[in-house]
């Protein structure tokens, strides 16, 4: 039955490269850590992948209860973390997949790095990956004000004040961040509206580019 | 592609009639065997998966995500700090060649080399040579890197005064009553602005821990405490003093 309702859509719509591309291709010896146990090190890439997307379902459950104003930011996190059912637990794990995505990030970088895998023909793919590392940088800095708690609010101060100092564009970005002179109801709206739908439109065209590279090339060969 | 006269389409589409083999990438160069990933492979990472997840679901119990009290712009007391991966950037601004007049270096100069060159690397790093023993630079830069980031970050833990962190930031759940006869005068005086709106302290120290007694908490409301304190902050009669100080011994006991 499977097998029919596949044939006519791949009779229509050709789906069988695209299909081959995803799951259908083989894996060389020196990634499988079943036959190197040394290649966990090619593990960092796909967990970085997986808490990307716990934190998205994460952070889409979140926003049914998150309301970005500074009157009641805080309350609906407080009633998010102490009386809804499981908060704690979606919460906890947006809060910890932050910093763990960060550690399994770094992991992949140095991995990539010290093996020079960035090499001809790979560079644009490390570009990309620099990039979603920025990018990533970015979400922490931004959902990190999201709470509007007491260090919410004094770190992005902070923040904002190293982004002054530097000349020409410092100044226009802590406007265009903070909607304003001073950190308030304007600043916590941009920051929800760069958290929740600029950067993570960013991540996925990034994610996907660096993916689609993969695919093309295939992975790296042995040293 | 291929195209030409003579090709089969479906209906009036360009996707083709005929389907060519599908023909994986050939790896047969790479030493040892290849593994199919679908589903193989795929299985074996599931797995990996399903235990990195027990992990991170036992670190989300046994710590649940911190929350510190709503943010009040006008606490100039507190002390702040961003996230962890943010420390090293934090502390590189407290050396002094990266703060005061030299502030740029900081803020600019040294992260922008920093991620610039990490961006760049593949122009930086050119030669073929993939070994990290072949290509000294490049890895000793690399190696240099993560080390001032560990250092950095390390100082600005062991630096850092966490038990005021953690104090300054706690969530108080002052039981006061607020419809109270001594609230109304609390509020009502100036104790209110220093004091907090529930005895929490903000400026001044919290009320609700303190031991003294009402003639004491009345002697303290005319004659302040030098200097941080002023003297006659109270302004109302003596009978609302007494009101007061039952108010605040009251409320002190009540929080014990």
């Amino acid at each position: 039955m499977l097998q029919r309702i596949y044939d006519w859509v791949d009779e229509r719509l050709d789906i069988t490269p695209l299909w081959r591309d995803i799951a259908d291709h083989e894996v060389p010896e020196h990634v499988n850590p079943a036959h190197h146990f040394s290649a966990f090190v090619y593990c960092f890439g796909g967990l970085t992948f997986f808490i990307v997307v716990i934190q998205i379902l994460s952070g889409m459950f979140l926003t049914m209860y998150y309301v970005p104003d500074i009157v009641n930011a805080w309350e609906s996190v407080y009633y998010l973390q102490n009386e809804v059912a499981f908060g704690v637990i979606v919460r906890g794990m947006h809060h910890w997949g932050a910093s763990l995505v960060i550690v399994m990030m770094f992991l992949h970088t140095l991995r990539v790095f010290f093996q020079g895998a960035y090499k001809k023909p790979r560079e644009l793919n490390w570009v990309v990956g620099v990039l979603i590392f920025f990018v990533m940088l970015g979400l922490g800095f931004t959902g990190y004000l999201l709470p509007w708690d007491m260090k919410a609010l004094f770190a992005t101060k902070v923040g904002l004040q190293i982004a002054v100092t530097i000349p020409v564009i410092g100044e226009m970005a802590k406007t265009l961040l903070a909607g304003g002179e001073i950190i308030g109801a304007q600043t916590l709206a941009r920051f929800f509206a760069i958290h929740v739908f600029f950067l993570p439109g960013a991540l996925l065209a990034l994610m996907g580019a660096h993916f689609i590279m993969i695919r093309k090339q295939g992975i790296s060969g042995p040293l | 592609m291929h195209r030409g006269k003579g090709m089969k389409f479906v209906g009036d589409s360009r996707v083709p009639a005929q389907k060519k083999p599908n023909i994986p990438k050939d790896y047969s160069e790479y030493p040892g065997k290849t593994e199919a990933f679908w589903p193989n492979f795929l299985l074996k990472e599931w797995m990996v998966g399903a235990v990195f997840l027990i992990g991170y679901l036992l670190l989300t119990i046994a710590h649940p995500s911190p929350l510190e009290r709503v943010a009040d712009p006008t606490d100039a007391t507190y002390t702040p700090l961003p996230d962890w991966y943010f420390l090293f950037l934090y502390q590189l601004l407290k050396y002094k060649y990266a703060a005061g007049d030299y502030t740029l270096i900081g803020t600019m100069i040294i992260p922008g080399i920093a991620f610039g060159s990490l961006l760049l690397a593949p122009w930086l790093d050119p030669g073929p040579e993939r070994r990290p023993s072949k290509r000294p630079i490049a890895v000793g830069m690399m190696l240099l890197a993560v080390i001032s980031t560990i250092f950095l970050t390390w100082e600005s833990v062991v630096t850092h005064d966490w038990e005021k962190q953690a104090k300054q930031g706690e969530i108080v759940e002052a039981n006061v009553d607020k419809d109270a006869e001594g609230y109304q005068i609390y509020s009502g005086q100036s104790c209110i602005g220093c004091h907090g709106d529930s005895l929490q302290g903000a400026t001044g120290p919290s009320l609700l821990e303190t031991e003294k007694s009402a003639e004491e908490i009345m002697g303290i409301a005319k004659n302040g405490i030098p200097p941080a304190m002023p003297a006659n902050a109270f302004e109302g009669s003596d009978e609302e003093l007494q009101k007061l100080a039952q108010f605040i011994v009251e409320t002190a006991e009540a929080n014990k």
